[in-house]
């Protein structure tokens, strides 16, 4: 089953991320990380690649399903890449990342796919070498959940679905704005209760 | 408010550097400190050459921490417009001059974990300041410096001295060439590169590096356009409600000038988009000569760039 | 090494006051005519409204290039206060030192060439001496050297300089905050801005990006030169006289929005007046953006009979989407309730002055 590329609104505002579809281009390394459906954005990438085969032999992946428990690992460890891992949670995939990161060149390519916590979370990483974060391919498929950081007490708060919702740390209820922080990897939560404590809304599922 | 604050400064020092370059060395009339500067930056020299205004930019070469003087090098140019030839024969020690405070449209990107610098010729001005920046606070870089030969290769020495194993010369008249596909796969992530030299060299770096993977914001380079010469035109300027002609060796913008018009400016070399001007009316052609515009407004031809930009035709009216 | 204040000279010119709990924060009568009214007509809608930052009428904010004014004391006080609960709203991303070098050094120079009863900079070389008399700090150190300071160069002079301020890169055609200090913001977090170019930090602002206001703005920042500064006005509305209104502790002030009456109004609720300016640094090519603070209650605004009237037509007729965004929506019926007996329709002058 195709998900739509994009399942995310246009952005609302200008700090809100844009995504792409993933294209291959030349390069001495493809660092691939994934999390979810983002297998499939990978695979179908892959396809659409002029050298398939060149790709794979330059190609490390790695990959952990979504938050969730969509797991599509086989199917892109199946493409054949020089090498794959599987992590089983975003925090465990992260420090074979940062190592990759300390000797790799320049040439080297960044394919992240799936979820935006796991977007966000990589392309911080790449750009904290000083690697232009634009040129970070982005590509979101799957999950909507998104990754909330509590503006009063700095906790952030993994797979928020539901808005307004309660920070996990401090127990203020906050609303999820579109505002986007690359450096924290994470939106703006932000207490919905200040002026009048207790008339807190409905909450609502807005991200699945 | 045309290029801002300006800086009243004599000439203290002219040095020839070898038969093509010289040096000038100003400091302010009044002996204060110059403000310090960005490596890369340039200044706006203002010559009244017997006459003719000239207004030239030149990048900054000397340390961005020495205030007691701002130092440039000045290639000769024989089939310039005549800046270089005047710098070169009529400058003395003594003469007064105005200058811009530096701007930098080539700027290094600080959070870069490694500056890979590439030069050509006169092109290594830039590269110095940078250097003697990048050395106040141990920035990491290496340097490739190519030369026509080793006599034209200006401050050679004075770098290889100073940062033994960052810098590498090569000479043309020796056939050397910089091995540029294996130094660009071997910098570490994180690694910005600049380029400054003759335009054939730019491209060469620009286009390999991009077939090789670098980003394009990675990639950095500065070229600064001679305004060039051409046929005289004639121009409308519909706000001022002048009519003003272009002469053979004079750009658009000096001819605006010229006639009392005031008109912004940066660079005067194409670049910084500054004196970006509405087109009323265009019966011909305009000659676009910018790195500003894109090449879609160039074909739209509704904008011009007085600085370098010429025109050929019947009618041009611009908004000025 | 800290930075410990020994306050109490010139204290016949410095308030002593504060602006929390007690709010003693008052403006005197000179500092009243001196207010930055930021309404030259009786109308608002966001303009770029950039000019030249240069000397202007004598008394005014805008004589020195920075204004050292009756509060300055007490507001740096409640600026330690604020970082020492919160150090976050203090920071400077590693490649920004320099910039706050050449920060440090503008302010110094600047504050030590216009005010010498109570600033002074000496420099040998690369050791400057530096005294600032109200705040009791007699320091020498080396430029250039983070060692020889307590803080960072851009947190040491923070420390000491009225106002939030944003130190911006300049890279890839936009500029990026990648410093700043905020303890006397109007509702915007630096933790969580830091590392935003231009349009990003600017997003959540309603209307202005839609009339182009980012993309004119940012494309003459741009071009800022050294040596030439700029200025502009921004605005919004404060209840009591507090200068930290962030967003980290909202949940602490935003109960405040509630307590207005009609006959506390007056005295609460404050104008909220940004001078903002812009200096291209001369080291590392950087923007630093001063967002100067003052702070004037209703009932001292009013006293000024033409800003009387052109606040009641400004709060009246605001776009309701700047007043959400300003974050006075819900009280803004009783503030022009309020500032209606000030306003006896009479035509007012242009610009700001208040004796035009």
């Amino acid at each position: 089953m195709k998900t739509s590329l994009t399942p995310v609104d246009a952005p609302s505002i200008r700090s809100r991320p844009v995504y792409a579809v993933l294209e291959s281009r030349p390069a001495s390394l493809h660092l691939i990380v994934a999390d979810g459906e983002g297998a499939d954005a990978v695979v179908e990438m892959l396809d659409k690649a002029n050298d398939r085969s060149g790709m794979l032999a330059a190609a490390h992946v790695m990959y952990t399903p979504g938050p969730d428990g969509a797991d599509h690992g086989a199917a892109l460890e199946a493409i054949g890449a020089a090498q794959f891992f599987r992590a089983p949670t975003i925090p465990s995939l992260l420090p074979r990342l940062q190592r990759v990161l300390l000797d790799a060149h320049m040439g080297t390519q960044f394919y992240l796919a799936g979820t935006e916590g796991l977007i966000g979370q990589a392309e911080r990483e790449i750009m904290n070498t000083g690697f232009p974060h634009v040129a970070i391919q982005k590509e979101h498929r799957g999950s909507t959940v998104r990754r909330v950081q509590c503006v009063h007490c700095k906790g952030i708060t993994e797979n928020v679905a539901t808005d307004p919702f309660k920070c996990s740390h401090c127990g203020l209820n906050l609303f999820v704005r579109d505002h986007y922080s690359r450096r924290i990897a994470a939106f703006q939560g932000v207490n919905i209760d200040a002026e009048d404590p207790g008339k807190v809304p409905e909450s609502v599922v807005r991200f699945k | 408010m045309s290029g801002g604050a300006k800086l009243p400064v004599r000439v203290a020092e002219v040095v020839e550097v070898n038969e093509l370059i010289k040096r000038f060395r100003f400091v302010s009339r009044d002996g204060s400190d110059l403000p310090a500067f960005s490596g890369g930056a340039h200044v706006v020299v203002e010559m009244d050459d017997h006459g003719t205004r000239r207004l030239n930019p030149y990048s900054l070469m000397s340390d961005p921490e020495d205030r007691s003087a701002y130092e440039i090098s000045v290639r000769r140019d024989d089939q310039g417009r005549g800046g270089s030839l005047f710098l070169h024969r009529h400058v003395k020690p003594g003469m007064e001059f105005v200058l811009s405070h530096p701007m930098n449209l080539f700027p290094l990107d600080n959070r870069a974990r490694k500056h890979l610098m590439i030069a050509g010729g006169i092109g290594i001005t830039p590269f110095l300041a940078q250097i003697a920046q990048l050395s106040h606070f141990s920035g990491k870089f290496e340097l490739h410096y190519s030369a026509r030969s080793k006599p034209l290769g200006a401050y050679m020495d004075r770098l290889s001295s100073a940062h033994p194993g960052k810098v590498h010369c090569y000479f043309d008249n020796q056939s050397q060439q910089i091995n540029l596909k294996t130094l660009l796969a071997t910098q570490p992530i994180g690694t910005h590169l600049y380029v400054c030299g003759p335009k054939g060299m730019i491209n060469w770096v620009l286009s390999t590096a991009e077939s090789m993977g670098w980003p394009k914001l990675a990639l950095h380079h500065e070229e600064f356009l001679a305004p060039g010469t051409g046929k005289p035109f004639e121009v409308q300027l519909a706000v001022s409600g002048k009519t003003i002609t272009v002469g053979t060796a004079q750009s658009l913008l000096e001819a605006m000038e010229a006639a009392g018009v005031d008109a912004p400016y940066l660079c005067r070399g194409g670049a910084c988009g500054q004196c970006e001007t509405n087109v009323h009316k265009c019966d011909g052609t305009i000659l676009h000569r910018d790195h500003w515009l894109t090449p879609e407004e160039h074909a739209e031809g509704c904008k011009i760039m007085p600085c370098v930009s010429r025109f050929e035709g019947k009618t041009l009216v611009i908004e000025r | 090494m800290s930075l410990d204040f020994k306050p109490g000279a010139f204290s016949d010119f410095f308030r002593d006051e504060t602006f929390r709990e007690s709010f003693t924060y008052r403006n005197s009568p000179d500092a009243i005519r001196r207010f930055p009214f930021p309404f030259d007509r009786d109308e608002y809608m966001y303009s770029v409204n950039m000019e030249p930052h240069v000397p202007g009428r004598k008394g005014s904010v805008f004589e020195k290039t920075f204004d050292v004014d009756e509060h300055y004391v007490s507001e740096m006080i409640d600026r330690a206060k604020v970082l020492a609960d919160d150090p976050l709203r203090c920071q400077s991303l590693p490649h920004m030192t320099l910039a706050g070098w050449d920060t440090l050094e503008l302010i110094m120079e600047a504050k030590a060439r216009d005010y010498p009863q109570w600033f002074s900079l000496t420099k040998e070389g690369d050791r400057w001496h530096w005294i600032n008399r109200p705040l009791g700090i007699d320091h020498t150190f080396t430029f250039l050297d983070e060692s020889t300071l307590p803080y960072g160069p851009f947190e040491y002079i923070m420390r000491q300089t009225q106002g939030d301020w944003t130190l911006q890169d300049e890279r890839d055609g936009t500029l990026w905050l990648d410093a700043g200090v905020a303890t006397s913001q109007a509702d915007w977090s630096a933790d969580f801005d830091i590392g935003m170019n231009f349009h990003e930090w600017h997003a959540p602002v309603p209307l202005a990006h839609d009339l182009g206001v980012f993309d004119r703005a940012l494309k003459f920042l741009l071009k800022l030169q050294h040596g030439s500064p700029v200025r502009r006005f921004n605005w919004t509305m404060t209840v009591n006289p507090l200068l930290d209104t962030s967003p980290e502790n909202y949940p602490k002030w935003g109960p405040t929005k509630t307590t207005l009456t009609q006959e506390n109004l007056g005295r609460k609720q404050h104008l909220r007046v940004e001078l903002q300016s812009l200096y291209r640094l001369p080291r590392s090519n950087a923007i630093a953006f001063d967002i100067r603070c003052y702070l004037g209650s209703f009932e001292q605004i009013v006293t000024v009979p033409k800003w009387g009237r052109r606040l009641h037509r400004i709060v009246r007729d605001l776009h309701p989407d700047l007043a959400t965004y300003k974050g006075f929506i819900r009280n803004r019926p009783a503030m022009a309730e309020w500032l209606s007996k000030y306003d006896d329709g009479a035509p007012t002058s242009p610009g700001w002055w208040p004796e035009d």
